[in-house]
């Protein structure tokens, strides 16, 4: 049960949220779109990595699965394997450039004073540019968001990966706009 | 100096708001829906769950603009001080205390809110919607607090700026302005 009587307390995670205040869904879910499939240097696959990597940090199970299975659709990869962003990417092939954007990400879950210029500078160094250095602070920063709407207000998640796999090829291919 | 180059004439979060207006727009249209549409909470009340968040999060910017704000709109600096400095002691409502605990909760992570803290708003008479709000405002100013502070945005040190913010945000609102932000090159 969440904290609030939802009008449908089948769906899981934000999508009962959602459906409890359609007024305020229309922005969440542009902003989750724009940012996560909108123009950016960044891959939509990168993006939702860290969207998930951040989730984790929250301990937002619905935003960690469900992002993190996006990713896995968008990197063509089986939904199990993003149990590899807990570990802190093992077998997920990642790049210096975005290593170091999910280091900046992870300051940002901590708080905004935690980034600092050292951080910005390993960015630059490993090719980052403003866009996407500003695209990682904005994409952490609402997840420090979701998940607190989410967990916030008690909502229910499935537990296990398979329960989350066509919701992220939904999310990854059909986009956040019709949720 | 920001981690990016934002425009000069812009500190805080205008400034990212201008650099990105294609994220900005979903950002400001739910601020704009959260603290200035139709509630049961006054937008003075709505002012101070942004402001206590704010304050918690340590982030200065955030915190002297929407106080500014709340000032404006309660009429007086007393009330917002001390929400800040301890609820319990506020001139506010029974139902605001309780909604501003579930706020600092939120501050802290979603999963902090507790069960005990969601009874006692409901007892202090707050609706599912009121919880609700207060929720999603919270944490959209965990986001806007990260935001600004995670690209090292300007914040200004003279109090006039913030007084000419707070006016801002109170006759305007969170949309952009329709003329853009030019008239304030210097």
């Amino acid at each position: 049960m969440a904290h609030i009587q939802l009008p449908n307390e089948e769906l899981p995670g934000i999508v009962g949220l959602f459906n409890f205040k359609p007024e305020t869904a229309k922005p969440l879910c542009a902003l989750a779109d724009v940012l996560l499939r909108g123009p950016s240097s960044l891959t939509s696959g990168e993006r939702e990595l860290i969207a998930s990597y951040v989730s984790n940090l929250n301990n937002c199970h619905f935003c960690h699965t469900s992002h993190g299975a996006a990713a896995m659709a968008h990197l063509s990869c089986d939904v199990n394997l993003l149990d590899d962003i807990k570990q802190d990417f093992v077998t997920i092939p990642v790049s210096e450039k975005l290593r170091a954007l999910l280091d900046i990400a992870a300051k940002v879950q901590k708080g905004g004073k935690h980034v600092l210029e050292e951080d910005i500078t390993a960015a630059r160094e490993a090719g980052a540019v403003d866009q996407e250095i500003h695209d990682t602070v904005l994409i952490a920063a609402a997840f420090c968001m979701f998940n607190r709407y989410v967990d916030g207000l008690g909502t229910w998640a499935p537990k296990e990966n398979e329960a989350y796999r066509e919701m992220g090829e939904r999310m990854a291919f059909v986009g956040y706009n019709r949720y | 100096m920001p981690y990016i180059d934002l425009p000069a004439h812009l500190p805080g979060i205008t400034g990212l708001l201008e650099y990105s207006q294609h994220t900005a727009g979903p950002i400001r249209e739910l601020t704009q829906i959260l603290l200035r549409g139709d509630s049961t909470l006054t937008q003075g009340e709505r002012e101070l769950i942004a402001t206590v968040v704010s304050y918690n999060n340590e982030c200065v910017f955030c915190t002297t603009a929407h106080t500014a704000a709340a000032d404006l709109l309660l009429g007086e600096s007393e009330t917002c001080e001390m929400v800040k400095q301890d609820i319990d002691s506020a001139p506010v409502s029974d139902k605001m205390k309780s909604l501003l605990k579930i706020a600092k909760l939120v501050q802290i992570s979603g999963k902090a809110v507790t069960p005990e803290a969601i009874t006692n708003a409901k007892e202090n008479g707050a609706s599912d919607e009121e919880i609700h709000d207060t929720v999603l405002i919270a944490g959209l100013f965990c986001l806007y607090n990260r935001y600004v502070d995670g690209l090292d945005s300007v914040t200004p040190a003279n109090p006039e700026f913030y007084q000419y913010l707070g006016e801002r945000i109170v006759n305007h609102g969170y949309n952009r302005l329709p003329q853009g932000y030019d008239h304030l090159k210097k």
